[in-house]
């Protein structure tokens, strides 16, 4: 060797053979073996659900398939970063797993980006794909119209309500709002009767991020004629009458101070503050909030309140005027993907749909406190049962609508976000919405833009 | 001891130049082969991802989306949002605020203020004192943003305090988020300069500020007729050190507000992260990120400049 012939010092042979050792190792990558499977999920914040219900998915795979491996890759790392890391694994052959754990509202664009494989070749020889709800199929729905995700779980967006205090306040119980109106009567009505307690939540500004786009200000619109996106034309929406009725709504909370001190409602935290604090200490009034709110008050939750579900009572969103349906939902969800890469999508979706059929999808859903997607798990008495709100919030799933899961989307949310906190701090809602105009047009272009009349 | 170790005699370097410069071919292979290892290692790691962001500096490279299939090629596209970006000019703005305030005024003046202070105190004075401030400066900086954090938030330790005083709370978090994470990046890097400046001290000598004080100087002009124009250099060294620092801290601002509330502490390390990983524009996000290196290298150029002319006097 070239090496030992120039009696080089001991120290740059080790030097050398290191630097051998490390190229070896980033070529080398995760050893691609033909007959193994590997799947990358997240169990950050002591998400284990997906962990636990996939050990038991591992032996079922490799006993139903013969020679077959399901390789497991949990990581830990914040939402954000998440989404950060997959997409980066996703970006090479050599890193990419064959199936991976995904956002819902990221599949199109990493569709786009040429990350994942469309699934309905693979659905349409799976008996189990009818029991998946209708109402959830746009969440993985890319826009060339083939599926590439199957999901989990999902969640639905609603009112919950202490009952005693809306009572007091002379507020009919159990409460059915069928307008806005109604919801914000209700909320003045207990800030008349008690004026030490804040009359309703509803995330808004930009500290709770996705929370006041998606559980707060989409709420609003989805019950009003106008959307963010129009699916129809495939255009962006802006200055449309249902986008500042929603912005006037949420004016209204803060300017009769039916909502949190403003302060508070730009806390980051406000999401745990609602779970931890106002609603089991009867701080608060009404909060408009997501179905997996009563985790936190189970006897594994962070702050367990056994009487919640007497304490506590659940209605849906109305709509802005009481228009068909009456209520509104927004859902998320997660979903098993795959990847463009993988070398055998067949094996790959099999594995999926062993993770996804009645029973682990029942344990998954209730470990993880999700509502159900497939219909047979939804109406099946162990889920039913397992919490009282169960039964209402999965209800929702029918009127349920989905973000537009597009890659500009992040920074469409956004101004919305902008748009709520300066109404919040005293803008009108016609200038929010002009400026939320003119930051949607420069984000997505003026051709992606159309303005409602 | 410091000052001269920041800046190495200009012999030294003349020295080694010479010394490589000499030998023939065997010579080379004698140096530049246990070397390769290490240079190769630079470029792969180092040099690499440099040459990788200015030229995604220069595309719409993305996460996710049509744009990380096909990644184009866009020419001053990045650069011209860039300027007509009013989240650019903000975060501009801020970051200079930050510097301005937590580096060249707060951890500078601060650290000289400590290092004069402890002149002439006794050994136990000064060792406590050095390890408080240097303890603050060891800390990782998640642990300082954490601390700050609770410190400064609405039922912090600060508000509790005020209000045991009989003291109205304050928000300092929302009210003020940028003067939130200038103290907090004042009470970690003033170590830094307090060490500097402390070595500095010691090279001042004593015959002259005696000389001084025989004259009938006071304290006040003998700091400034004396003691400063003998340390210049060090200041110096210690305003380029800091600078390029402080533009760099991220970690810091990210814990403690996000960049919030809005955009109130949006410095632009923060804004560069938020476009390139929030929102995927690796490209826009690498095009700030030369602005901040272009910024840097700026300042850093001013104060060599100063330096050496300083130098030459």
């Amino acid at each position: 060797m070239t090496i030992s012939r120039l009696r080089l010092p001991a120290r740059a042979a080790a030097a050398a053979a290191v630097l051998a050792l490390a190229a070896a190792g980033c070529g080398g990558g995760s050893q691609e073996d033909d007959q193994t499977i590997t799947v990358v999920y997240n169990t950050y914040g002591g998400f284990m659900a997906l962990h636990n219900a996939l050990e038991d998915v591992k032996p079922a795979f490799e006993e139903a398939n013969p020679g077959w491996t399901l390789e497991l890759q949990p990581l830990e790392v914040a939402e954000g970063d998440y989404r950060t890391r997959i997409q980066l694994m996703q970006r090479s052959p050599s890193t990419a797993p064959d199936i991976v754990y995904e956002d819902t509202f990221w599949i199109q664009g990493d569709v786009d980006a040429g990350y994942l494989a469309p699934l309905d070749e693979y659905m349409a020889g799976w008996e189990d794909a009818e029991q998946f709800n209708e109402a959830v199929g746009p969440a993985v729905t890319a826009a060339d119209g083939q599926r590439y995700g199957v999901q989990l779980g999902t969640d639905t967006r609603g009112l919950f309500y202490n009952r005693e205090l809306l009572e007091s306040a002379g507020v009919e119980v159990p409460w059915e709002p069928e307008t806005w109106e109604d919801v914000l009567e209700a909320a003045r009505a207990v800030q008349r009767e008690h004026p030490d307690v804040i009359p309703f939540n509803m995330y808004s500004g930009t500290p709770a991020a996705e929370a006041s786009s998606m559980q707060g200000f989409q709420m609003l619109l989805a019950g009003t004629e106008d959307r963010l996106y129009d699916e129809a034309s495939g255009l962006w929406v802006t200055r449309s009458q249902g986008f500042n009725d929603s912005l006037e709504f949420v004016q209204t909370v803060w300017d009769e101070e039916l909502g949190p001190p403003i302060e508070d409602a730009l806390n980051p935290n406000i999401g745990s503050v609602v779970g931890q604090e106002w609603l089991p200490e009867g701080r608060l009034a009404i909060a408009l909030d997501g179905s997996w709110k009563s985790q936190t008050w189970l006897e594994t939750g962070g702050r367990p309140w056994p009487e919640w579900s007497e304490e506590l009572g659940w209605t849906a969103m109305p709509t802005q005027n009481g228009q068909e349906p009456g209520r509104v939902s927004m859902s998320g969800g997660w979903a098993l993907a795959i990847s463009a890469h993988s070398p055998n999508p067949e094996m790959a979706f099999e594995a999926i749909s062993i993770a996804t059929n009645r029973e682990n999808s029942l344990n998954y859903v209730s470990m993880a406190s999700e509502i159900p997607v497939r219909d047979d798990v939804r109406e099946d008495p162990a889920y039913v049962e397992a919490n009282p709100a169960n039964e209402f919030f999965s209800g929702l799933v029918d009127v349920t609508e989905f973000r537009p899961a597009f890659a500009e989307y992040p920074q469409v949310s956004d101004q919305v976000m902008v748009a709520m906190e300066s109404v919040m701090t005293g803008s009108t809602p016609e200038e929010a919405a002009q400026i939320y105009a003119e930051e949607v047009t420069g984000i997505v272009g003026p051709e992606m833009v159309t303005e409602a009349p | 001891m410091a000052s001269s170790t920041l800046t190495p005699p200009p012999a030294a370097a003349r020295a080694r130049r010479t010394g490589s410069a000499r030998p023939g071919r065997r010579g080379i292979a004698r140096w530049a082969v246990p070397l390769a290892p290490a240079v190769l290692l630079l470029i792969m790691f180092v040099a690499g991802p440099i040459v990788w962001s200015v030229w995604a500096a220069f595309t719409n490279a993305a996460l996710t989306g049509a744009a990380a299939a096909n990644t184009e090629f866009v020419g001053f596209e990045n650069f011209q949002n860039l300027l007509a970006d009013p989240a650019v000019w903000n975060a501009t703005v801020l970051t200079l605020i930050f510097l301005f305030g937590s580096a060249i005024v707060g951890q500078n003046l601060l650290g000289l203020a400590l290092a004069l202070l402890m002149q002439r105190r006794n050994r136990v004075t000064r060792a406590f004192v050095s390890t408080v401030v240097v303890g603050a400066w060891v800390l990782p900086e998640t642990v300082t943003a954490f601390t700050w954090a609770a410190f400064l938030g609405r039922e912090g330790s600060l508000n509790t305090a005020l209000a045991a005083l009989g003291l109205p709370p304050q928000n300092w978090m929302y009210a003020a988020p940028i003067f939130a994470v200038i103290l907090a990046n004042i009470w970690k890097g003033t170590a830094f300069s307090m060490m500097v400046y402390s070595a500095a001290l010691q090279e001042v000598p004593p015959d002259l500020k005696e000389s001084a004080r025989v004259d009938g100087a006071s304290g006040v002009q003998t700091l400034r007729h004396v003691t400063l124009p003998l340390i210049r250099r060090s200041i110096l060294t210690n305003l380029i050190l800091i600078t390029l620092q402080t533009l760099q801290v991220f970690t810091l601002i990210y814990i403690m507000t996000g960049g919030g509330p809005g955009t109130r502490s949006e410095t632009l390390p923060v804004l560069m992260y938020e476009q390139a990983f929030d929102f995927g524009h690796l490209g826009y996000g690498t095009a700030i990120a030369l602005v901040l290196l272009a910024v840097a290298g700026l300042v850093s150029a001013v104060y060599v400049r100063a330096l050496r002319a300083e130098g030459s006097v």
